[in-house]
């Protein structure tokens, strides 16, 4: 109810539209009801007629007249109440589409990494589309039928109360049997839409596992599979149709039956002559306009069950407070030399789970400090921190000796750069994608920062150069081309303080030579954290720190940490020598001469063909 | 109207391609494609129309009964004649009542089975495409194919059924009207052709509308959706301000778009209106004065305004309409291209079953190269290739001229950089791609495997991929795949050997965890392990193995190795091999070397050869040597 209400409250900020829709309304109704009447008295004249009087021209004319009158009026005023119904839903859909676009891209990873895409989109589209369609049907269109409804009552039982009672005398049946209805179609539907999300599951799944079905020839076991949960779906549906149907069809049918105990009684009554057929007709042409609220009704009650459900999970989003708030006392970090240190930071996504503990950091301005360690060790974690995408549960990180919660989650983040590995890439140009960061950078910027990742003689060759389009609608970049346009994005900030993430998806010797160059490049002057998985940039580290379960496990040089024959000597066996990486070594230096152009364009295809 | 309501908004969620389809509504080849879908329903579909004859005919005649009741009875005072029409007229309404039901009850089974065949016509098509087709397709876009567009096919039926039903109560009400009175009729249905007018000015201004609202809101949903997915690049860079008022504009496009669409559609209604009134003063006028000549009786004219008035509720329906047609047809035609593609690895048509394999696998002079014909749009390469001047040269090829002999129950180990063709190996192997007749064969137990049917060779091969992949599923579901009938003790013999047992007994349930989104509940090593069991399940006799490298804690990383030896006794194995200890153990290893074999032989061999290999394996040797002083 609570829901219902928002979205009330959300149409009248519209105040004059609702105003003048419902005047509209009031007007339409009205002529749309005298109708009727006039309709009879026109049976009744003509009835005259019948008994022998002359043609009445000049009353005849006058019904006509009023009746033609009374159209053009309810057609323009339901022009104006449909239209501005319309207009109304439409501005609050378009409100609310702004504010949960800017709601949800303000909110943090944590409320992300918990809610996937295509669950916020769905959210976004469906139920934004339930709510449009409440408000017009809901708050503009159920009124104009609710009067409708009680003053073509009030109408037929005044004209005669026992015809009256008789022809209202449908009404309670259909309005219990439908409210049954309804509450088993919503449980029907709700596990419609849990069959669809199976069936999904299955197709998404068959779909990113081909190789898998391909490699155990399981084509019939997953067709069985899918048309068992398709088969399902089907049976639910057709077992929530029944429901609907069932009803449509009882409620029409109960109209009609009160319609012909009309036809009988009135017959009656004209009979033993207290009622004329004029009214009778009237009767009939009265209960015609009822016709169209009944035939409406389970519409709208589908439309308010849409909306509340629909507005509840839509406001839960927009409801939902970052878990990162902007401090209100913040101020702005101009830029900062670099020293950053992290104090007895302890983090955890989930309660009870912590995913770091007591983490000691210092790094100095300009210095590489490189985080080494198995997956869900929490490097990646300790690196979300610091530009705060996530807050943390206990201790603190400064930067020049500045709490980052005591200033402005813009000024931190704009002296940060973030190198990723595997990007995400607007439906821009290349260029646009560059400075997605800064919008204004001038040309130059962007073809120095492009150089910079080693990109520049790609993009070139291209036949729209920078104006490439990539993204969903426009060509594809490798996993290598779009880890180095993250290092083109983080060049043109220039950012006092970068966090770089040097995996790289498998990739041919030459582009691997060019990642490393570019990485080299960037991180020049700059404090830099590494979230480390090559042997070359863990050399090159001031710093490194193996991390174990959230725990700083060791800490030193490369010498120094080998020397130890611990962890990290460990990982070195595993994970940063492994065959691959000294066949490439070999590889690039003994037959370098060999890779020409033609060379690494086969590898290129391999790797994409196989991917 | 309810019909898949709650997915209809799921579709416009996507961009959509400016198609030749987009905006019709009315698209012949769509609707010849789908109509052979109706074939096993064709009775059903009698039915539902027989059925919706009689429902109309029950709705045209109530109108007819009233006037039946008053000129016949009412008039004359005859109570009983009545009482029997009043009978009539409830019977009318049980009948349609009942073939209200029925025809709605028919109607909604024929489209359901309809739609539950096209998809699962659109899935096993699906299974027949070959890699080549995933290699450059996004899965998200085919499942929006097979959900979204799948679901406005649902709608585009019941706008047709509603369709149907509203043209045939138009209908049967011309016919009531001239059958009670021609003369009436033909007068009152003067206002059809300025109906008729005034929709053919107002239908193409409604088209473009409408078209102006979908290109507007797959925008700003397309904006929203690449706004969330790239969320974390908008927050590190600080984009919110600008983003937003980017999509602001776009909104305030859909909504301007939709204010428009909204003007047009209610300009319908005063014309709507005004000319069902002049249809009734029409009826009333010149029926009072034939009245007057005894040519008319009182109730005709009740029923004439009863008809009328419900003589534009089909032309009103039908104009709210417009854009699911369109979206529809939209929909058809892009269900119908992915039913169209072509799969480009079938069974020869004279393939014969592969026998009981014992394991050997012959490379005669292979080279391969990924068809230009792909189309790939692919940027990888560091400089763009243009494809020869006709567009149709091929690749390069990416193996050359291979021989290769592996015994039965031989582990051969593929060694190699990346780009060496090595995953490109195995894959032809299993027959992901064909390999084109003049480009050398691969041979199975001396067969062509392009002359076996696929089937009969995958059921004896199996792969196990680098990254391990699940089923939402229980893990009995995932380790007995593709072999629901294997026995609960085949299936735990195999999950003790590769020494997963300990482990899955560990779970909440055991056996019967389910593994939610492909198996996130557990590590990576943990996945590998269960797939390795779930290729002893299968028990192949050939095993294909990309060997997991990095990223494995070291307790795990034995487990596997011990797993592994037990995986690959008894069975002709090649493995794309990292590890050192792998390589040592192998029969014979394979240097694959920019598409080439550049040597073969077993470890001692090689060594002592002091080729490529020996010296890989020195320097990475004294490597770590150097590194541990």
């Amino acid at each position: 109810m609570a829901v219902i209400w928002r979205i009330v409250k959300m149409a009248f900020t519209r105040k004059w539209h609702m105003l003048a829709a419902y005047v509209a309304m009031f007007g339409a109704a009205a002529a749309y009801l005298f109708l009727p009447h006039y309709f009879g008295r026109a049976i009744d004249e003509v009835k005259t007629l019948v008994e022998g009087g002359a043609f009445p021209l000049q009353s005849m004319l006058f019904i006509v007249g009023i009746i033609i009158g009374l159209s053009i009026i309810r057609g323009v005023l339901s022009y104006f109440q449909t239209f501005l119904g319309e207009a109304v839903s439409q501005y609050v859909s378009y409100d609310i589409r702004n504010r949960v676009y800017d709601h949800v891209q303000h909110l943090s990873f944590g409320f992300h990494d918990k809610n996937h895409t295509g669950h916020l989109m769905s959210r976004a589209i469906t139920d934004v589309e339930n709510i449009r369609m409440f408000v017009n049907m809901g708050i503009i269109r159920t009124p104009y039928f609710a009067l409708l409804i009680v003053v073509v009552s009030i109408i037929l039982v005044r004209m005669d109360w026992q015809l009256g009672l008789v022809a209202i005398s449908f009404m309670p049946p259909v309005i219990l049997v439908s409210g049954i209805i309804r509450l088993k179609l919503r449980r029907a539907w709700l596990k419609i839409q849990d069959m669809m999300a199976e069936l999904n599951t299955v197709l998404q799944e068959n779909l990113t596992g081909q190789r898998v079905v391909k490699a155990f020839a399981s084509e019939d076991f997953e067709n069985q599979k899918y048309n068992e949960k398709s088969m399902e779906v089907s049976e639910a549906f057709i077992a929530a149709e029944k429901l609907r149907i069932s009803n449509t069809s009882f409620t029409l049918f109960s109209f009609q039956i009160a319609l012909a105990l009309i036809l009988l009684f009135g017959g009656w009554r004209v009979i033993t002559s207290d009622l004329t057929i004029g009214q009778l007709a009237a009767f009939v042409f009265y209960m015609q306009i009822l016709a169209m609220p009944v035939r409406m009704s389970g519409m709208i009650v589908n439309s308010y069950a849409r909306a509340a459900s629909g507005g509840q999970r839509l406001f839960e989003i927009m409801d939902t407070q970052s878990e990162v708030p902007e401090n209100p006392n913040a101020r702005e970090l101009a830029r900062v030399k670099g020293n950053v240190r992290f104090e007895n930071v302890s983090f955890s996504y989930e309660p009870d789970k912590p995913v770091l503990r007591g983490i000691d950091l210092d790094i100095e301005q300009g210095k590489v400090v490189a985080l080494l360690g198995a997956p869900g060790s929490g490097k990646s974690t300790i690196a979300h921190l610091l530009p705060r995408f996530y807050e943390v549960d206990d201790g603190r990180i400064t930067i020049d000796g500045i709490d980052i919660r005591d200033v402005s989650l813009k000024s931190l983040r704009q002296n940060i750069g973030m190198v990723q590995q595997d990007v995400f890439l607007f439906g821009a140009g290349l260029r646009e994608n560059i400075a997605y960061g800064r919008e204004d950078a001038p040309m130059d910027d962007v073809l120095r920062a492009a150089r910079v990742a080693q990109l520049h003689d790609f993009i070139s060759a291209l036949d729209d150069a920078y104006n490439t389009e990539v993204g969903e609608r426009g060509v594809t970049l490798s996993g290598g081309q779009r880890q180095r346009m993250s290092i083109a994005r983080a060049v043109l900030l220039d950012p006092p303080i970068l966090i770089l993430d040097d995996s790289t998806s498998s990739v041919d010797a030459h582009t691997e030579d060019q990642i490393r160059l570019a990485m080299e490049e960037v991180m020049r002057g700059r404090t830099t954290l590494i979230i480390a998985h090559r042997l070359s940039t863990v050399h090159r580290a001031d710093e490194i720190v193996v991390l174990d379960r959230g725990e700083i496990a060791e800490r030193g040089t490369h010498a120094e940490l080998l020397a130890l024959r611990g962890k990290y000597h460990e990982i070195y066996e595993l994970q940063l020598r492994p065959q691959e990486e000294v066949m490439r070594d070999i590889d690039v230096s003994e037959t370098a001469f060999a890779i020409g152009e033609g060379a690494v364009g086969e590898r290129a295809v391999e790797e994409g063909a196989v991917r | 109207m309810m019909m898949g309501g709650a997915f209809s908004g799921r579709s416009s969620g996507r961009p959509e391609p400016d198609g030749e389809t987009f905006g019709r509504i009315y698209d012949k080849r769509v609707i010849t494609r789908i109509l052979p879908y109706m074939r096993p329903y064709r009775r059903l579909a009698a039915f539902a129309f027989i059925a919706m004859l009689v429902y109309t005919g029950s709705q045209v005649a109530i109108p007819y009964l009233i006037k039946l009741g008053i000129d016949g009875y009412v008039e004359n005072g005859n109570m009983r004649g009545l009482l029997t029409v009043f009978g009539l007229f409830v019977g009318t309404a049980v009948a349609g009542l009942a073939a209200n039901y029925l025809q709605q009850m028919f109607m909604a089974r024929v489209g359901l089975g309809m739609l539950y065949d096209l998809r699962r016509a659109m899935f096993a098509h699906l299974q027949r495409l070959s890699l080549s087709y995933y290699d450059k397709t996004e899965v998200g876009r085919i499942m929006s194919r097979v959900q979204g567009d799948v679901w406005q096919l649902q709608e585009l039926m019941s706008v047709v059924i509603m369709t149907t039903a509203d043209l045939l109560s138009l209908g049967g009400i011309i016919v009531a009207l001239l059958i009670m009175n021609f003369k009436l009729g033909m007068i009152t249905l003067v206002v059809l052709p300025i109906l008729g007018l005034t929709m053919g000015i107002w239908q193409p201004f409604a088209v473009r509308a409408f078209l102006r609202v979908r290109t507007a809101i797959s925008i700003v949903n397309g904006a929203l959706n690449e706004n969330i997915t790239g969320v974390r690049v908008v927050q590190a860079l600080n984009r919110q301000k600008r983003n937003l008022e980017l999509f602001d504009e776009k909104n305030t496009e859909h909504l301007k778009a939709n204010l428009w669409a909204g003007k047009l559609s209610a300009t319908l209604l005063p014309a709507v209106d005004i000319l069902t009134a002049l249809a009734i003063v029409l009826a009333v006028f010149f029926g009072s004065r034939m009245v007057a000549g005894n040519e008319l009786q009182i109730g005709v004219l009740v029923a004439f305004i009863m008809y009328i008035q419900r003589f534009f509720d089909p032309i009103r329906n039908l104009t709210m309409q417009y854009t699911q047609l369109q979206r529809s047809m939209a929909s058809g035609a892009r269900i119908f291209e992915l039913l169209d593609v072509e799969p480009d690895l079938v069974d020869n048509p004279n393939a014969s079953r592969l026998p009981q394999l014992k394991g050997d696998v012959v490379l005669k002079d292979l080279s391969f190269s990924y068809a230009a014909s792909q189309e790939i749009v692919r940027l990888d390469r560091e400089a763009p290739v243009t494809n020869g001047a006709s567009g149709g040269a091929a690749m390069p090829d990416v193996l050359r001229h291979l021989e290769l002999h592996i015994n039965p129950g031989e582990t051969v180990a593929v060694v190699g950089p990346t780009g060496a063709g090595k995953t490109t190996l195995v894959s032809l192997i299993s027959r992901f791609y064909d390999v084109p007749r003049e480009k050398g064969a691969i041979l199975v137990d001396g067969y062509d495997i392009r002359d076996v049917t696929r089937s009969s060779l995958a059921g004896q091969m199996s792969m196990v991929l680098q990254e391990p992949f699940l089923f939402s599923g229980t893990v009995r579901e995932n380790i007995k795949y593709n072999h629901p009938w294997a026995s609960d003790e085949r299936m735990i013999e195999a999950a003790k050997a590769v020494g997963a047992h300990d482990i899955i007994m560990g779970l909440d349930a055991g056996y019967d965890t389910y593994l939610a989104e492909r198996g996130i509940n557990l590590s990576l090593g943990q996945r590998q392990l269960l797939s390795f069991a779930r290729a002893i399940v299968a028990d192949p006799r050939i095993l294909i193995l990309d060997e997991a490298t990095a990223n494995i804690d070291s307790y795990t990383e034995m487990l596997i190795q011990r797993a592994l030896q037990r995986l690959l006794r008894g069975r002709t194995a090649i493995v794309i091999a990292h590890r050192l200890s792998t390589i040592r153990g192998a029969d014979k290893i394979v240097v694959l070397n920019q598409g080439e074999i550049v040597e073969v032989g077993d470890h001692a061999s090689l060594m002592a050869r002091d080729g490529l290999y020996a010296h890989l394996y020195q320097m990475n040797y004294a490597s770590m040597e150097e590194a541990e002083e």
